[in-house]
């Protein structure tokens, strides 16, 4: 469900060249040292990450409590997550941080749609409403927020230097830091591990040649077998937000840019043009006709049906392809996009931050809890209990984090990349829905890659203009 | 003297309150319409004068910038709006599909339904089930149903009875099978609605007159035409309007079986598109004020040619 939301309203704004997961176990080089010793830091967020217990009733303790507790008596209500483990997560967090504090955090529960959230915040805003203290905000966000958003730029610097850096630009718009990021998945490559042994591959593929060779010889090899369903590779092609994800990571790997650039409109040109081809030819080929119909539980349900060689998707897959009745539990495993030379491999951030309301009464106690929710101990505790992707690299490169997220290990080389959301702002959603409507043609086949890009590229010129 | 110019002039006036009875009468009519007419006002024209006057600006929601008016731009805007008008043509196609298809099936099932069998009432209430589904509930249902790889529907179609032999992307080979596929699940989910209307038409006829047709030595098709079909006229009128306006209107369905693609776009998936979408209040609205005259132009097409005062 996580997936969903990320893949649903989102888009994107700049490169980050963030450095990924990070090597495994040999601890990295951690950031300078925490300025204070483990215990009663007042109201400053520490690095010491040690002893986070991964119990969902047990959330780290409040190292901001002191601070905080001046404050204590008011009520603070905060925009989370409404079902599933995020929802108890929240809970949980919010009952401790009262507890320790005295602060009340009220947790609302958001419309589980990211579109409708959307909607919902912009009425908030519309009307002033001091009702809400702390948002959940998706990654596509600030940009069209930014003027409702309380500027946390010199509250937050020293804490905003933890976090990748793509992710703080995200969230930065026009000098002033909208949110600070809580949690943040990518896209990436998940791959049979038993298949690509049995047809003779060493390693997943690299580049996208490799993966389409890969792919044809395990479906034709697979429905020679007696399963006509199998295709080679799934990922999410219908016109909704997800596409424009899968886009960018088509365009950014193969050297083709990520649609808009310093305010230009870069979206045509000949890479992206071979990259919309390239996609389109997998189409009733690798990969299965219905693609340009699916979302991410489309792709998820083939994938692990055991019925696709590989699949695109967001982190949530992993476990939910782990878990006991998976029919493809244990023999599957991650690896970043692949490339074609010169691009890099890339991941588009998904993914949410925590902002605060300017119109809140109780800024300063906003504050606070924003602090502690984002800090590196909670992103570590969500980590263990939820497998919320840190946006911490310290966190990420843990190694109780990353025996809980393995797939962590193999991703370091990706670039988050994030949709051009802070160069449209608030016409962002129509920026993403040109972009994904016309690719979504191109895949249909209703019009050609170059066509649909030209397409794109004048309606976009018109808006941004 | 003064007093018996007062008492002249109230005589008439005392005629007058005589001869209005009838008129107070319509006042008091008039004045227990009131809050009637209030809530009619405040829920109805309110909300429709002010997105017209929104489809005249530029308004954009929860934006800093600041609203102008502009008088027609929107309008003529939206005159040369490929896209709109493919929406109304998507619109209208599914429509008359829909409404078609629904309205056969749904008179076939109601005759049978209004015969008499053991088990009637329950059989008349267990065929609302699929309309008693919310739609977004069971377009997701349909969307399983459909897929192409794992769906219930091709495995049947390939591995059951082998009439295809492949599996089919419904929802995604072209823009007329996708209309088709969307279509059949408004088929599915109304057609009992549409039965029920008209069953509830069929069962105040009188069966007197069927005895009396058998006793003139008609045949039952010549009665199901000389007796049923007018007889049951208002119930065929109120039941097309009302499917009609619906369809016309169709959004969730759409939604999310398709998602939001360029070439399967509803006029109400435009309109949100604009307005929730794009918070483009401005468009959004003067796409809302096209709806509502496409869809007061049916009803007066359904008024006028159907007759239905008549009726």
């Amino acid at each position: 469900m996580r997936s969903t939301l990320m893949g649903m309203l989102l888009v994107m704004s700049m490169i980050l060249a963030a450095c990924g997961g990070a090597a495994p176990a040999p601890a990295p080089a951690a950031p300078a040292a925490p300025e204070s010793p483990a215990s009663g830091a007042v109201g400053v967020t520490t690095t010491d990450i040690d002893g986070i217990s991964s119990d969902i009733t047990d959330p780290p303790a409040v190292f901001n409590a002191e601070a905080a507790s001046q404050y204590a008596g008011t009520t603070l209500r905060f925009y989370g997550d409404a079902v599933g483990l995020g929802s108890d997560m929240d809970k949980a967090m919010a009952a401790k941080f009262s507890e320790e504090t005295g602060i009340n955090v009220e947790v609302l529960p958001r419309p589980q749609d990211a579109t409708e959230f959307y909607a919902q915040i912009q009425r908030f805003f519309q009307a002033q409403s001091t009702e809400t203290d702390v948002l959940m905000m998706d990654v596509i966000w600030p940009g069209a927020f930014a003027p409702h958003l309380y500027d946390v730029s010199s509250i937050f610097a020293e804490e905003a230097q933890l976090h990748y850096p793509g992710i703080v630009e995200n969230n930065t718009v026009d000098g002033k830091l909208t949110a600070l990021p809580w949690f943040g998945d990518f896209g990436m490559l998940f791959y049979r591990t038993d298949l690509l042994a049995e047809y003779g591959f060493d390693a997943p593929p690299t580049t996208w040649d490799e993966l389409e060779a890969i792919a044809t010889a395990v479906q034709e090899g697979e429905r020679a077998k007696g399963n006509p369903n199998f295709v080679g590779f799934v990922w999410q092609g219908a016109a909704y937000e997800g596409l424009t994800c899968n886009l960018l990571e088509w365009f950014y790997s193969q050297d083709g840019g990520t649609f808009l650039q310093d305010g230009a409109v870069t979206i045509n040109n000949p890479q992206a043009v071979e990259a919309l081809e390239r996609a389109a030819g997998w189409v009733g080929g690798i990969s299965p006709s219905g693609v340009v119909s699916y979302r991410e539980e489309d792709a998820r349900n083939v994938f692990q049906g055991g019925n696709a060689m590989f699949m695109r998707n967001w982190p949530y897959a992993y476990s939910a392809g782990n878990t006991d009745d998976s029919p493809i539990k244990g023999v599957f495993d991650v690896a970043p996009l692949p490339v074609t030379d010169p691009g890099s491999p890339a991941g588009t951030v998904g993914g949410w931050q925590l902002a605060i309301s300017t119109y809140s009464q109780n800024k300063d106690a906003a504050v606070e809890f924003v602090r502690y929710a984002t800090s590196p101990q909670m992103q570590k505790w969500r980590a263990l209990v939820g497998t919320f992707v840190p946006t911490i690299p310290i966190v990420s490169e843990d190694a109780e984090v990353l025996e809980a997220m393995p797939f962590l290990q193999n991703l370091s080389p990706v670039v988050r990349v994030t949709r051009p959301s802070r160069e449209t702002g608030e016409l962002y959603n129509e920026a993403s829905t040109i972009i994904f409507q016309s690719a979504n043609e191109a895949l249909l086949g209703s019009t050609t890659a170059a066509d649909a890009l030209a397409q794109a590229e004048q309606q976009l010129q018109r808006l941004v203009r | 003297m003064s007093q018996r110019v007062a008492t002249t002039s109230a005589a008439p006036s005392t005629g007058k309150r005589t001869l209005t009875l009838a008129q107070s009468q319509s006042r008091f009519a008039w004045i227990l319409l009131i809050p009637t007419i209030g809530v009619v006002l405040m829920v109805g024209l309110f909300p429709l004068a002010q997105t017209f006057y929104f489809s005249l600006t530029d308004a954009r929601l929860a934006s800093s910038r600041e609203v102008n008016f502009v008088g027609l731009q929107n309008y003529l805007y939206l005159l040369q709006d490929q896209q709109f008008f493919r929406t109304v043509g998507n619109t209208v196609f599914f429509t008359v599909v829909t409404v078609g298809f629904e309205f056969a099936l749904g008179l076939l099932i109601a005759l049978v339904i209004n015969s008499n069998f053991r088990g009637r009432g329950l059989m008349r209430t267990s065929i609302l089930i699929p309309w008693a589904i919310p739609t977004v509930v069971s377009a997701q249902m349909w969307k399983w149903m459909y897929h192409d790889i794992y769906g219930v529907i091709n495995d049947l179609l390939v591995n059951q009875f082998g009439i295809f032999n492949q599996n089919v992307a419904f929802l995604a080979t072209n823009t007329t099978v996708s209309l088709f596929a969307i279509a059949a699940v408004d088929i599915w989910k109304t057609t009992p609605f549409v039965a029920l209307l008209l069953l509830a038409g069929l069962q105040v006829i009188p069966g007197d007159v069927y005895e009396a047709a058998d006793v003139d030595g008609a045949n039952k098709i010549q009665q199901f035409f000389a007796i049923t079909l007018p007889l049951l006229m208002p119930a065929i009128l109120v039941t097309l309007i009302f499917r009609t306006l619906d369809s016309l209107r169709v959004f969730d369905v759409f939604y999310v079986m398709l998602g939001n693609r360029r070439d399967t776009q509803t006029m109400a998936i435009y309109a949100q598109q604009s307005l929730v979408n794009f918070s483009d209040l401005g468009y959004g609205s003067t796409i809302s004020i096209a709806i509502f005259l496409i869809i007061a132009l049916f009803v007066v097409i359904y008024v006028t040619f159907l007759k239905i005062e008549d009726a």
